[in-house]
């Protein structure tokens, strides 16, 4: 072996050539069975891409950095179970470009925080954290509530969307601004259009004001977080609980 | 024979810039890191919208990561590839644009980070037109290093080369893989990656471990390999050792990544390969470390003498002692509890400040004084209250984080006498309060240390009074070492 060695020790492109193919074997294993979905992804009925407003509140989660302090992903343990509710399933996270399952929990997991609070709640809460759970130390997000949600050209982020294939259908896209404004709404005529497009969306004025703002659009995805697939048909939640309390 | 052979004009003024780059981005990575940690321990320190805890780690971590670490894998790459091949570094013109484009790439994803411009995956949080900048950047770097070793004027090349070679090629892959991404418009910052939930978070694991496997590890032995012989002035201890662990390696460690993703959604088989290969990796890693300390065979009195050889040294065991405690978190059942707390945040800084930092400091410290060709450093003294100041703060920052990682994990799973959980997540949260200060302590230590070392440099730069020869200042002695290490 040795003395075979030495020809890689002269001639730098073979080296570089024999490096290249032993770092692509194990990446080539792991990953390109993942692409074939039927193996990788069970199929749950309900999950379905981000609702206009919902996407607009996926980019203020990314863009504040939410990841760097709370998981989406629970875990199929007890405790975790118990916790947090029923644990994640690939599906739930498909439409995620990136993902957000996170890597470290100095806050709770978030991948059920949907329904668990009231908009109000959450409105006082990212104001300022610690008037509702004093020993927090998650940062203040008061400036959410001033700024207008980023929806004018929210069709534009769903259209690239599309291209790398979640399920935008044209009138989806075409109907985007109105869906998210509906959305942010107690009252609109879209409200049946939206329902129709996004099966379980949730509408209502979120943070009480008149204008649609990030955190209209930020609660709007918190809420609906866990909430979209159909979990009946599984059975592995220990008999006689439900999500545990999450503050 | 190799006294015969004139030396050659080796290109240093590119590496005297990544130099001074890496103290430079070294102090302000240090910096932001020691500030987050008191924004865990004091939430307060949270102020307004662009400094907030979420938008500052992705800044630490590229900044000590990339900027820190970055800048040194170009110093001491471009310094120790004309020396082991004896020939000057390749397109003076090239090699200048590797540091430019490089700072400018370090600035352009520092300034999207404030201003909440992110990618939103873990060490590659840069957008799209950053990522395309730096593949420029890197495309460069590659060709530089390829050109010098195909002018180099020794038989072989040396293996530490090997591993600079591996690193700057599969860092290239990695960043490719991960970041292929569509922009929503050409002139927003905003882009979507092509790969989604399930797929997204193996990519991006299999990209963050490597991260870990090819930047700060294949890289920084690249490091060791030329700096530790030199200033030890013994050949490398074993030549075998050095192929093995070298493909053992680089193989096994692309392997690794899905043990960040222990009992989530990812299928059960790729869990299971992550887990068994990041075991596996546990030899060749000590490998690497074997083969780097006992290059002191012999030459062990020169710990007593030789406070930059004591860094180096120091470093070594760090290696040792956090890729053992990696393949031991990989193991599922330790993983249940590990993950999610600060025991991951403790092991990654027992690598990243006593690994990487630590033979980064070293190499440094033997850098300077040939660069800016003084005959030694200003002050001993200073280089070893650098290494003990830094060294307790390791102690205290990793410790701290073994006992409230683990402490946080048992809370999340313990149960009362009546079945029910018995603690609430803030309850987890208020418990890690004196750790989260010991943690900031620490950091302060570390960065304390950082700052002496920037003194030491300044005045190694700027004055003439010698504390510390360098070793091995005859260059044509050591590499001729070198090359009978090779026989």
């Amino acid at each position: 072996m040795l003395k075979h060695h030495v020809k890689l020790e002269k001639n730098s492109i073979l080296l570089l050539i024999f490096t290249v193919i032993a770092i692509s074997i194990g990446g080539i294993v792991e990953i390109l069975p993942l692409f074939r979905m039927e193996t990788t992804i069970e199929p749950v009925k309900g999950v379905r891409p981000y609702s206009p407003l919902e996407l607009a509140g996926y980019k203020v989660y990314l863009r504040e950095g939410c990841y760097n302090c709370h998981s989406q992903q629970i875990r199929p343990l007890r405790d975790e179970v118990e916790r947090y509710g029923h644990y994640s399933l690939a599906a739930e996270s498909m439409y995620d470009h990136p993902f957000q399952w996170g890597s470290k929990r100095t806050g709770p997991d978030l991948a059920r925080v949907g329904g668990k609070y009231s908009d109000d709640w959450h409105v006082a809460h990212m104001i300022r954290p610690q008037d509702l759970v004093p020993e927090s130390i998650m940062p203040g997000y008061k400036h959410l509530a001033h700024r207008a949600a980023e929806i004018q050209d929210i069709a534009e982020d769903m259209k690239v969307l599309r291209i790398i294939g979640i399920p935008y259908t044209d009138e989806m896209i075409e109907m985007a601004r109105f869906d998210a404004y509906a959305q942010a709404a107690n009252e609109s005529d879209y409200h049946e259009g939206l329902e129709t497009r996004y099966p379980k969306a949730q509408y209502r004025n979120f943070d009480g004001k008149t204008t649609t703002t990030e955190m209209d659009a930020l609660i709007a995805y918190l809420q609906v977080l866990g909430t979209l697939a159909e979990l009946k048909d599984y059975h592995s939640v220990p008999a006689g609980t439900e999500g545990g309390r999450n503050d | 024979m190799s006294t015969l052979r004139k030396t050659p004009d080796y290109n240093d003024e590119v590496v005297k810039l990544f130099t001074i780059a890496t103290v430079f981005w070294g102090i302000v990575g240090f910096l932001v890191g020691v500030f987050i940690a008191l924004q865990m321990a004091f939430p307060a320190l949270n102020i307004g919208e662009y400094l907030t805890f979420g938008r500052l780690r992705p800044l630490h971590t590229s900044a000590v990561i990339f900027a820190f670490g970055g800048n040194a894998l170009f110093a001491t790459s471009y310094f120790s590839v004309q020396r082991t091949c004896r020939t000057r570094l390749w397109g003076d013109g090239w090699s200048k644009f590797t540091f430019w484009g490089y700072q400018v790439f370090i600035v352009l994803a520092a300034l999207g980070y404030v201003t909440g411009v992110t990618q939103g995956k873990e060490y590659a949080e840069p957008e799209w037109y950053a990522d395309l900048w730096l593949t420029f950047v890197w495309v460069a770097y590659l060709i530089v290093f390829l050109m010098t070793l195909k002018n180099r004027e020794e038989p072989h090349i040396y293996v530490g080369n090997w591993f600079f070679l591996a690193f700057i090629v599969t860092v290239a892959v990695l960043h490719l893989v991960n970041n292929a991404s569509v922009p929503v418009s050409l002139f927003g910052a905003k882009s979507y990656p092509l790969w989604g939930g399930v797929q997204s978070a193996l990519i991006q694991w299999w990209y963050g471990h490597n991260a870990v496997g090819f930047f700060l590890t294949a890289g920084f032995l690249g490091i060791m390999y030329y700096f530790v012989p030199k200033r030890a002035e013994r050949p490398v201890y074993s030549y075998r050792l050095s192929i093995l662990h070298f493909w053992s390696l680089i193989f096994i460690y692309i392997w690794a990544g899905p043990h960040h993703l222990h009992y989530t959604s990812l299928p059960d088989w790729a869990q299971t390969l992550g887990a068994t290969f990041s075991i596996m990796l546990w030899m060749p890693s000590w490998g690497g470390m074997i083969n780097g300390m006992m290059t002191l065979s012999g030459a062990w009195h020169k710990l007593r003498e030789d406070p930059v050889l004591r860094f180096m040294i120091i470093s070594l065991a760090f290696y040792g002692m956090s890729t053992f405690e990696g393949p031991l978190m990989a193991i599922k059942t330790v993983n249940a509890l590990s993950h999610y707390t600060d025991w991951t945040i403790g092991h990654v800084h027992s690598g990243a400040l006593g690994w990487v930092a630590f033979i980064s400091f070293g190499a440094i410290y033997h850098l300077v004084p040939v660069l800016w060709k003084k005959e030694g450093l200003y002050s001993a003294k200073l280089v070893n209250l650098h290494l003990w100041i830094a060294t307790s703060g390791i102690v205290l920052y990793i410790s701290a984080m073994w006992v409230s990682g683990i402490m946080q994990g048992l809370m999340w799973r313990s149960y009362d006498e009546m079945g029910f959980l018995e603690y609430s997540f803030v309850e987890t949260v208020m418990a890690m309060k004196p750790f989260y200060m010991i943690r900031a302590l620490g950091g302060i230590l570390f960065l304390v240390g950082a700052l002496i070392m920037a003194y030491n440099i300044y005045k190694t730069i700027t004055g003439d009074i010698v504390g510390l020869k360098t070793p091995g200042k005859d260059t044509s002695e050591q590499n001729k070492d070198m090359e009978t290490a090779h026989a």
